[in-house]
């Protein structure tokens, strides 16, 4: 995966300028076409969380799309809602869950990968890549063909509906993620400064914690970033594993809103704008970060 | 074959005795119920039909106070030890009523907090919203809801009741789950509880529901409301077409109806009829097309009758209705998706549950005092509504048994009827299971539009002979089996996606389905 | 003689023995950081799969409690039943559109947002936005928000159209989820992985080495030339590598089809059918055939995806 790493520039965030393309130097109209599309492309994939931010504000009688009411009042009235004004169903406990489960799990991941990513990036094991390679091939299982054991396995343990178990199976979902991902970033540290550091006699830990982990710090980001996502956004497993909100994280209170009589659109505008605010400011404070999360470290 | 026994004790205990009519209950004897429902029917009818008429007299229960304090004092001294589980233990009665039906505190349970899971119907919202200051203030039981969607909420309750995962206390239920759950012993037995909670007043509930919960003799579940099905049209929009709608119109003529209204304001189709995917959503009122059109999912045999010309001639029937006069995008379309659509006027009549009435004649709906309410449509049979009950149930696994009795015994009470008729409004009242709630001239008076045709459809739902010909086991718009969740939701689904939303034809459709109906079949032979 | 030539072997050989046992411990020195990980994913992730496996031999339904012994019929029933294998290519067909189409759109606005003009960080920024809605919250938002034939935004375009000739026309009505139930959903997915894509071939682009973009410039190549010969080679791991990973995601989906298309035959998947027939029909037996059909399913595509990767990894080997 250093392929495309070794010829990586540093240039790769929105605001440096891009390698120089032969394209740059036209202008003219053909260069303006280009540019309306683009920004054309940009708001056509803006819309939905335009309509979604722009209806939570809605009333619920105005938050409707057949046709959009673009100059409806606004109010916080979807968001009184989600937050339980009038159904007393408070969103707190939802949210506490789910800080939970993704910052102790991401927390758990760099814990168990960064020692993990060392002993297969600095100096590797043998077998590494057969190691690699089972780490990845654990994210092909889909988590739906263990549901039956889990659930057993939380029965037996009385793991059901409980933040830990939910926690633990969040590790293991983002461990294999996160140990490319902090190999490739280990791999590029040069071999010189481990040995440097081993020479002084530092010990392992030692190693790890003054040499390297300021120099892997960006790629520590990285990673705690993607898997915080993925954990805040995880439904399948917390759908079928809890029950109450002793448990239950955002996303699997999120269809509760959805009521059978009249009207909820507002309000459920309101519950999924909200529920993505987290993973939009981390997203969007670490766009970089983010492209190398998202590409396991292999893009930097 | 090794399947039988839950079916036919559900016969048993099925039969139809609401109010006091008893009628219906004779052809059943000849039908598929074995003989034994002749007996316990008939013994049930009698208790019914005498308890019944003395709590014809008051709404609340004030005659039942004081003895009720008694009771609730001395069963808790019994059970002391706090867990007490089902029947063994004599249960507490703390839910009862003292005086007007108040919830009291007792200290066993005070501070506890039980664990509800509940279907998003509106009077479920209602429920939520009056619990804090009429329920937790009163007994100091808190009470946590999880709230969803009808199908995910089945989905939920299935799971947490066959594993007995001991995370939900009290769940809403139905008469489809309750004697199939039963028959695995994954609820707890309400009959003891019911008996001393003098407040509660069993006999206050109609025998039909009492009667289709209970199993062996034992009482499962408490009805938070019960519904048959029938039509509600508009009544200025039928005049304006000159329509006029017998108290039992035939399929038939409703058929011209929504053909003449359809397009009669912009925008507004003939009839909203469901087609969501699901054995309860499109399942329910298709079923009993099928039965009143002379079809049936399986006859006594267990023998699939899906290709049957009866039942193509009914789903095929349906499926046309809907497509030429239906409601926008069917296939999406369930109980809340038409109650929006009548409301907004975007459909002038709705065939589905009684329980819909009550949202159509609140006061902030912008129908209200415009509909009018018939029978269900028919063609072969004299009825056709379905009989359903949302049903409270305690996992045997609850280990806050006395609480979520407690909690049971107010949502299911006649106060708790007052409070929501007092403090929200009378038409949203949770109606339909309690005899003493018509003759409360408070809702009678705000639910004069569709009490007496709620009542009328309540009284002809016959469980045990919906159709024209003997069945295997009870139900009306279901077949209580615990195959019928699965196979409903896969045929509904295949039903509204190939053939309501898709050119597919019902012959096909119909030949898929019989196999795999036919596959059910020969495991009950 | 022999005497010392046997004790000279002694010592050599004890030498040997000895370099061999620091070799052996700096082995496993080097393999305890490993460990925990090592040891945490094979718990946590094999063993439920083994026991799947197990599960799935045997009679074993939450509606029948009392039924128990081992069988074959699970898989027979996997194999046999219509609508598994249509689930297997409603799911084969989700990843490969999805997959391509975004990666087609992504390659587009990667291209796109690799000029320079007015706007560009924030055309990025919004490209970005859609993969950091919630899955599920963006879902429900597609299914009530946007798809919805009376409420939603497709029924509220038409209607705003309509209107320009029909001024007095009622509201008009979008069925696309009624109609075409799996391109609602591949549409709402492609939505949320385009950027994904468009963020990954972004990186691709910008490493492209200036110098010889400058030389075919100079060269006076045209822009498709530039494309087809420099740019398109160059691009072809991070096409492998942005596919492989979206693949791997969207195989697994669930959010989408769960709450665009509940009970819809038409576009149910595996990981959807699984959940129904543990939740549905309660057959945990059956359920867990289904999940070891899956899983093998995907070691096949795996292998190949792999093979991707490791020819990028060989590569790194090289080095």
């Amino acid at each position: 995966m250093s392929a495309p790493v070794a010829t990586a520039s540093p240039t790769t965030t929105a605001h440096a300028a891009p390698a120089a393309s032969p394209r740059d130097g036209r202008r003219g109209a053909g260069g303006v076409l280009l540019s309306v599309l683009t920004w054309v492309i940009g708001l056509i994939f803006l819309a939905p969380i335009f309509f979604m931010v722009l209806t939570s504000f809605h009333p619920e009688v105005q938050a409707t799309l057949n046709t959009p009411q673009y100059f409806a009042p606004l109010t916080l009235h979807g968001y009184r809602e989600f937050f339980g004004a009038s159904s007393g169903q408070s969103v707190w406990p939802f949210v506490i869950n789910s800080v939970l489960a993704s910052v102790i799990s991401t927390l758990l991941v760099l814990a168990l990968a960064i020692p993990a990513a060392y002993a297969l990036a600095v100096k590797p094991v043998s077998k590494w890549t057969d190691v690699m390679f089972f780490f990845l091939s654990t994210k092909f299982l889909p988590a739906a063909a263990g549901l039956v054991p889990l659930f057993l396995i939380a029965k037996a343990t009385g793991g059901l509906n409980q933040i830990w178990f939910i926690i633990i199976l969040y590790t293991a979902m983002n461990l294999p993620i996160a140990v490319w991902m902090m190999r490739s970033f280990l791999a590029d540290i040069p071999p010189a400064l481990f040995e440097a550091a081993s020479l002084d006699g530092a010990g392992l830990i030692k190693t790890l914690l003054r040499v390297i982990a300021p120099i892997a710090m960006p790629g520590i980001a990285a990673t705690s970033l993607i898997c915080f996502i993925f954990s805040w956004n995880e439904l399948f497993l917390v759908n079928v594993l809890t029950s109450t909100e002793n448990a239950q994280t955002l996303p699997a209170f999120l269809p509760s809103l959805v009521t059978s009589q009249a009207l909820f659109l507002g309000k459920l505008s309101a519950g999924a704008f909200a529920v993505s605010i987290p993973v939009l400011i981390a997203g969007f404070a670490a766009q970089d970060k983010l492209v190398q999360g998202l590409s396991l470290g292999a893009v930097k | 074959m090794r399947w039988k026994k839950a079916p036919h004790v559900v016969a048993a205990a099925g039969c139809a005795v609401l109010l006091t009519v008893t009628a219906a209950c004779g052809s059943s004897d000849n039908s598929g119920g074995s003989s034994s429902s002749s007996a316990s029917s008939s013994s049930s009818s009698e208790s019914s039909s005498s308890s019944s008429s003395s709590a014809d007299t008051g709404s609340g229960s004030a005659t039942a106070s004081g003895s009720d304090t008694a009771s609730s004092s001395a069963g808790s001294v019994a059970s002391s030890g706090g867990s007490g589980s089902g029947s063994s233990s004599a249960p507490t009665s703390g839910g009862g009523t003292g005086g007007g039906g108040e919830p009291t505190r007792n200290p066993n349970t005070d501070g506890k907090t039980i664990n509800v899971l509940m279907v998003n119907n509106p009077q479920m919202i209602d429920l939520q919203k009056l619990t804090e200051a009429n329920f937790t203030a009163k007994t100091g039981i808190k009470v946590n809801y999880t709230v969803l969607p009808e199908g995910d909420m089945r989905d939920k309750a299935s799971l947490e009741f066959k594993n007995q995962s001991g995370q939900y206390d009290v769940a809403t239920l139905s008469n489809f789950e309750i004697p199939i759950y039963a028959g695995n012993d994954w609820m707890a037995d309400l009959t003891e509880y019911a008996k001393n909670d003098a407040g509660f007043n069993q006999a206050d509930i109609f025998p039909a529901f009492t009667n289709s919960l209970t199993v062996d003799g034992k009482l499962y579940g408490e009805p938070f409301y019960g519904e048959s099905s029938f039509l509600m049209y508009r009544k200025d929009v039928l005049q304006s077409k000159g329509i006029t709608l017998k108290d039992t119109p035939t399929w038939d003529e409703v058929a011209d109806a929504a053909a003449k209204v359809d397009g009669a304001q912009p925008g507004m189709k003939g009839i909203c009829l469901r087609g969501k995917p699901g054995w309860g959503d499109f399942g329910a009122p298709l079923t009993t097309v099928i039965n009143t059109f002379g079809g049936t999912w399986w006859d006594k045999d267990w023998n699939a009758q899906v290709t049957a010309q009866p039942f193509k001639d009914a789903v095929n029937f349906y499926v046309n209705l809907v497509k030429q006069h239906g409601e926008v995008s069917p296939d999406q379309a369930s109980f809340p998706e038409c109650l929006n659509a009548l409301q907004q006027g975007k459909v002038a009549m709705w065939y589905d549950a009684t329980s819909a009435a009550g949202s159509l004649e609140a006061s902030d709906s912008p129908v209200k005092g415009k509909i009018g309410y018939v029978q269900a449509p028919v063609k072969e049979t004299k009825a056709s509504g379905w009989l359903y009950a949302w049903s409270w149930a305690i996992e045997k696994a609850s280990k806050n048994q006395d609480a979520a009795w407690q909690f049971i015994s107010w949502a299911s009470s006649s106060a708790y009827e007052n409070e929501v008729g007092t403090q929200l409004d009378w038409a949203r009242v949770p109606a339909g299971k309690r005899t003493s709630l018509y003759s409360n001239p408070k809702y009678t008076a705000a639910a004069e539009a569709f009490a007496p045709a709620t009542l009328t459809a309540l009284k002809n739902a016959d469980p045990t002979n919906p159709g024209t010909q003997p069945r295997p086991t009870v139900g009306i718009q279901f077949v209580d089996i615990p195959e019928f969740t699965d196979f409903g939701n896969k045929v509904t689904g295949t039903l509204a996606a190939n053939v309501l939303a898709g050119n597919g034809s019902v012959d096909d459709w119909a030949n898929d389905t019989q196999s795999q109906a036919q596959a059910i079949g020969d495991t009950y032979k | 003689m022999t005497a010392v030539q046997e004790k000279q072997t002694a010592v050599s050989s004890g030498v040997a023995a000895d370099v061999n046992r620091k070799a052996k411990k700096e082995k496993w020195v080097r393999r305890i950081p490993l460990l925990p990980a090592l040891i945490f994913t094979i718990v946590v992730t094999q063993i439920p799969f083994l026991v799947t496996i197990w599960i799935s031999f045997r009679k074993w339904n939450a509606n029948r409690p009392r039924l128990s012994g081992w069988t074959l019929n699970n898989f027979e029933r996997v194999f046999t039943t219509k609508s598994t294998l249509l689930d297997l290519w409603h799911t084969a067909q989700l990843v490969l559109v999805v997959v391509l189409v975004s990666l087609v759109f992504g390659l587009g606005i990667a291209l796109l947002l690799n000029r320079r003009f007015w706007g560009r960080a924030a055309v990025r920024t919004m490209m970005i936005a859609p993969f950091l809605i919630v899955p599920v919250a963006a879902a429900l938002f597609w299914r009530y928000g946007i798809f919805d034939a009376q409420q939603g935004l497709l029924s509220g375009i038409a209607t705003m159209v309509n209107h320009w000739f029909h001024p007095d026309a009622p509201a008009s009505t979008v069925t696309l989820v009624s109609k075409h139930p799996l391109l609602a959903v591949e549409i709402a997915l492609i939505w949320q992985w385009t950027p994904f894509m468009t963020l990954i071939l972004l990186a691709g682009l910008q490493s492209r080495p200036g110098d010889i973009l400058e030389a075919a410039a100079v060269d006076g190549a045209t822009g498709w030339q530039v494309f087809r010969n420099l740019t398109l080679p160059h691009m072809r791991q991070y096409l492998e590598l942005a596919g492989l990973l979206g693949g791997i995601y969207i195989i697994q989906n669930f959010d989408y089809v769960y709450q665009l298309t509940k009970d819809n035959p038409n576009t149910e998947n595996i990981p959807y059918l699984i959940y129904k027939t543990v939740n549905a029909a309660g057959d945990y037996g059956l359920a867990s055939a289904q999940g070891v059909v899956i899983v093998i399913a995907t070691i096949v595509i795996a292998t190949f995806a792999l093979r991707t990767v490791s020819s990028l990894f060989r590569e790194e080997n090289a080095r």
